[in-house]
């Protein structure tokens, strides 16, 4: 699993990170050596094995469908760099 | 009137008991803090902000709560926050650009509930950003100084360990009786035992993660550093509980951890994984090893050899999980809501521009690890085996758990190292957490108590591990240690006492 | 006789698989406690969990679980009791964490069926593969600045539920069915209202065209489309656009597309993004969906009458005909209404009222159902006057156009214009004395043998009787009369 330059775009383009061309060649490097390492898991045998999503073993709780949130815009906008009235804005988008 | 020293020296339990019998006030202790933090912080930069204003006037109502008979178990005990707590109304930054302008609108359930005991916040402790890292240099905002030194090379800059490097440094440093702190693979063991403090990762669940940044959410914890084990068990006492709004909290009442400290050893089996002799470990840690069992060994307790097989593959499932849910996690860090906006000509050129921009080198690796062993085509063969591989490592647990009761190992593979040094390669620093990570992969409790100097008059700590939700035998096991080890060392760098 | 389309090499059959998108009711949010009416002002339904702020966690919706479980009981389908919540990680202006809750590989319900009717009065099953729950996105405004789009996250985190059928469709007629029928089980439950228009329910429409016999070839997805009209114009479009790829010896590309109804065909999504990686894994702020057996059929328990098991009663207890119950079962309201009139009534002459006189009112007044101007209760008192010969149904269609207008009581509006019908032996005979009188010459022709000009003599005997003659005696009379 080693990691040629138009894979280290393809990813940092799926992650929505900028990366300058520069850059490339030590992200591969560097992603590549930590890839490499993580290798080792392959010789260990996990035949019949379940996978472990999460270490809290109890089951998954419900809540009553009660409103007990929102109605407050102000304060959910407040963090926002820009904002028209009370909506959040982006670049336009075109579909 | 007590100095700054003395009163930033007292132990939590200690200074609480002060409190009550109005030796000095919660302002006089607060306020000595404070000193401490503005002589000393500029150089060890333990804290990312200081909230004078708030902490005094947290400190003043501790003061009237305590005269009216009312106060809470923590009254007008000064503590740092590792700033990945969000705190209402006081800037959080994670030690990333990308939040440098936040201001949650709330208070964290672990927070809340320190405040519920009338805890006084000094400010918010510098970490790795985004929890990731294991020597607080990835912070934006500057590393942390290890306020120890080489007793033969006293200029050498240490790093305190990570990632709750400045939690760890100001309690360490007297900046504070005690702080709040977050264990992924370590992150809370490991700084303590750079430290020369204790502090404990609990059992996954045990305290909710509501309004804590999240890194990688099935492996996240919060809990406290302080200087001793005692101070911890006090700590956690306030900060655990289930929170209904966290669907991974655990619904359990919490036990008097206090008192668990002073239960003692006797009769209780304490396992030794021969695994954890790890090739390289240096002689005088393995030393301390063996002089911690004798401690327990003295008390009563039983000294089991256990195997955990898969202990090796640890680090490696770590770091395919970790990275993997910290991708998605900081999906949400785009400029639109909250945080750094770089403006970018459409909605991919603002996302792309504004995450460069405010994520720095180490959190942009991990995103990419991540990204790539979730994507098309590698899932089963990285993250799949990854989880199959943790649920070995789990099991090698449960199945030493039916032998013993406790586990004792050391904590870290060295002591603080320089600022520099491991930073060449990405997996050096790695290798820091081989000790601490099976715990957090199988969600077990850990806590890590400073036993004992190295060579260079660097601390070292031994990490005692347990079964889910016993932090009490845990806590026993480390109470022991405590008092047999009476680590009364302090650092070079320390408040009130520092040139 | 199966659809197809005429290409240059020969028919062509239409192969379709429908996604539909269906907004839970429910007061609270899938996974915050923000409330989910819609056309509230810009995100003040909106939590910090909904807006993805640093920390935040999800928590689930017990009302939101138990409106899948019905939803799938109605398509009879399997339950899981073990499901998984996984996250669907892409980036877009209306999904700030980044990532929508969906389910992937355990979706709650599994494998079920939805049985559509036709025009021609066939009946056919489509198979719904399965139904998950997942988060609903936000709304970007795209028209509200020259630069910016703008975002409102009222609709972030609404629980939806996605139901997906299998390729079984083969013609936008049974497409149309097909979401009418899913609609109309939706509404019975009450999990969805269906309201294409306000979003509440969406269609993703997947089309591939083959020669008959050929396996399955390449499709496209036609997403969001808002109407039934629409998708069935849809399906058409995009049929025709790739059989002409595929005729040109081209091959058609897998990707998704939107329909442009002004224009009547699809056209590709600007977004390159058409092979989205979404890197499913569980949400690891979640924990498995576990579903206690005695709970869901407790929910089992409660489910209403579902439309397939009315029909088949509406014509087994009343004896309508197959179209005629599928009508009046269509929406669960209707065919409460109905009920009430047939209920101890003449149940086809209530069935030929409410299809015909009430829904062309209810049509031409723009009302529904629910709000219709006439009750069930005042059409039944209608139904009463013409059983018990107080009017005919000349006479009551009149009181209906009445009670229509004025929403009077039928009885009220009788008295008051004076509408009862004449059953008086001697003023029927003075009426139909009086029209023959005035008719000499049609009379010489009905008896010189002339016999349809038996309804022209009863047109004017109800004329001069302002419509009130009971008709069986005005026949009578006629009959007795005219004979000499």
């Amino acid at each position: 699993m080693s990691l040629d330059p138009a894979t280290v775009r393809r990813i940092a383009k799926l992650a929505r990170i900028h990366v300058e061309d520069h850059e490339v060649a030590r992200l591969q490097t560097e992603l590549n050596g930590i890839l490499g390492w993580i290798e080792q898991l392959q010789e260990v045998d996990v035949e019949g094995i379940p996978p472990l999503t999460g270490a809290a073993q109890i089951a998954l709780r419900l809540r009553e469908d009660v409103v007990t949130d929102g109605g407050y815009p102000e304060r959910v906008l407040a963090n926002a760099p820009e904002h028209a009235g009370n909506f959040y804005t982006v670049p336009k988008v075109v579909e | 009137m007590a100095s700054v020293s003395e009163l930033t020296g007292l132990s939590l339990v200690a200074a609480r008991e002060g409190l009550r019998r109005r030796d000095f006030s919660a302002r006089e202790l607060t306020a000595a803090h404070l000193a401490g933090i503005e002589a000393l912080n500029p150089r060890l930069n333990a804290y990312i902000t200081v909230t004078p204003d708030l902490a005094l006037k947290q400190a003043e109502a501790a003061d009237a709560a305590i005269a009216a008979g009312t106060a809470g178990p923590l009254a007008g005990l000064p503590l740092a926050i590792k700033d990945l707590f969000c705190t209402e109304g006081v800037r959080t930054t994670a030690a990333s650009r990308i939040l440098e302008p936040f201001v949650p609108p709330y208070e964290s359930t672990v927070t809340a509930n320190l405040l519920r005991d009338g805890a006084v916040f000094l400010g918010k402790a510098n970490l790795d950003e985004f929890a990731m890292g294991s020597s607080n240099m990835t912070s934006a905002y500057g590393p942390v100084e290890n306020p120890w030194k080489r007793q033969d090379d006293p200029s050498a800059v240490l790093v305190p360990g990570g990632s709750s490097g400045g939690s760890a440094a100001a309690v360490a440093a007297g900046l504070a009786l005690g702080a709040t702190a977050t264990d992924t693979g370590g992150s809370i063991r490991q700084p303590a035992a750079f430290c020369g403090i204790a502090g404990i990762k609990p059992t996954y669940g045990r305290c909710s993660r509501w309004g804590i940044v999240a890194f990688a959410s099935s492996l996240d914890q919060a809990g406290p550093v302080a200087r001793t084990v005692e101070d911890c068990a006090v700590l956690l006492g306030s900060m655990a509980g289930f929170d209904p709004k966290d669907s991974t909290s655990v619904d359990r009442p919490v036990p008097d951890y206090l008192a668990a400290c002073r239960r003692g050893v006797r009769g209780l089996r304490i396992g030794v994984p021969r695994e954890y002799h790890a090739e390289g470990l240096p002689a005088e840690i393995e030393a301390l090893w063996r002089k911690g069992l004798a401690w327990l060994r003295q008390e009563g307790a039983e000294i089991v050899d256990v195997s955990l097989p898969h202990t090796k593959y640890g680090l490696a499932t770590y770091y395919i999980v970790a990275p993997a849910e910290c991708s998605s996690n900081l999906a949400r860090y785009d400029g639109v809501r909250f945080g750094l906006r770089e403006e970018g000509h459409d909605l991919n050129d603002l996302y792309e521009r504004s995450r460069a921009a405010g994520f720095g080198a180490e959190v942009k690796r991990r995103i990419l690890i991540g990204t790539y062993v979730l994507s098309h085509g590698y899932y089963d063969a990285y993250y799949l085996k990854a989880q199959k591989v943790r649920a070995l490592i789990l099991r090698d647990f449960t199945d030493a758990f039916t032998q013993v009761d406790a586990l004792l190992t050391p904590t870290a593979p060295s002591a603080a190292f320089a600022q520099g040094e491991n930073m060449d390669d990405p997996v050096k620093m790695y290798l820091n957490d081989v000790f601490t990570v099976p715990a957090s992969m199988a969600g077990i409790p850990g806590l890590s108590v400073p036993a004992g100097l190295d060579s260079h008059g660097l601390p070292l700590g031994l990490q005692v591990l347990g079964r889910p939700f016993d932090e009490e035998t845990v806590f026993a096991v480390g109470g022991v240690l405590e008092r047999a080890a009476r680590f009364t060392h302090k650092p070079a760098l320390y408040a009130g006492e520092t040139a | 006789m199966s659809y197809t389309i005429e290409g240059d090499t020969g028919p062509w059959e239409v192969v379709i698989g429908l996604e539909v998108h269906a907004q839970v009711i429910s007061n609270a949010k899938l996974f915050s406690g923000a409330a989910t009416a819609f056309g509230a002002e810009p995100n003040t339904q909106v939590s910090f969990v909904d807006a993805a702020f640093p920390g935040m966690l999800p928590v689930l919706n017990r009302e939101c679980v138990a409106q899948a479980v019905r939803t799938g009981l109605g398509l009879n389908a399997h339950i899981n009791l073990v499901s998984r919540f996984d996250r669907k990680n892409y980036f877009y202006a209306d999904l700030p964490s980044g990532y929508q809750i969906s389910q992937y590989e355990h979706p709650i319900v599994g494998a079920g069926t939805i049985e559509i009717e036709l025009a021609d009065g066939s009946t056919r099953q489509i198979g719904v593969t399965r139904l998950h729950l997942e988060q609903d996105a936000g709304k970007s405004l795209h028209d509200q600045s020259p630069t910016q789009s703008y975002i409102d996250l009222n609709r972030a985190g609404v629980a939806l539920m996605e139901i997906v059928s299998e390729p079984d469709m083969r013609s936008p007629e049974e497409a149309g069915a097909y979401l009418r029928k899913l609609r109309t089980i939706l509404r019975y439950l009450g999990t969805c209202d269906g309201n294409m228009e306000e979003g509440s329910m969406r269609a993703d429409v997947n089309v591939s065209v083959r020669k008959h016999g050929e396996p399955f070839r390449t499709r496209c997805e036609v997403k969001n489309v808002n109407s039934i009209r629409f998708v069935m114009q849809a399906i058409e479009a995009e049929a025709k656009r790739q059989i002409i790829v595929w005729e040109a010896g081209e091959t058609v590309d897998q990707e998704t597309r939107l329909f442009d109804s002004a224009r009547g065909e699809t056209r590709s999504m600007r977004s390159k993004e058409n092979a989205h990686d979404y890197r499913y894994f569980p949400d690891p702020d979640l924990l498995p969906l576990v579903l206690d057996e005695a709970w869901v059929e407790g929910l089992k328990a409660e489910l209403p009458e579902l439309p397939d098991a009315k029909k088949a009663r509406f014509m087994q207890e009343y004896g309508l005909p197959a179209y005629d119950a599928g009508v009046l079962v269509m929406e669960q309201a209707t065919a409460d209404f109905y009920e009430t009139v047939a209920r101890g009534r003449d149940p086809k002459l209530a069935a030929n009222w409410v299809m015909g006189d009430l829904f062309a009112a209810l049509n031409r007044t723009s009302r529904t159902i629910a709000d219709s101007p006439v009750s069930a209760a005042s059409l039944g008192r209608l139904l009463d006057l013409m059983a018990d010969d107080t009017i005919n149904g000349r006479i009551a269609k009149e009181v209906f156009e009445a009670m229509v207008e004025t929403g009077e009581d039928p009885a009220a509006i009788v008295d008051r214009k004076g509408l009862r019908q004449v059953t008086d032996t001697g003023a029927i005979d003075a009426a139909v004395d009086q029209v023959l009188a005035a008719n000499p010459d049609k009379l010489a022709e009905f008896r010189g043998g002339k016999d349809k000009l038996f309804g022209f003599f009863v047109g004017q005997v109800m004329k001069a009787m302002a419509g009130k003659g009971n008709p069986a005696l005005v026949n009578e009379a006629l009959k007795r009369k005219l004979a000499g």
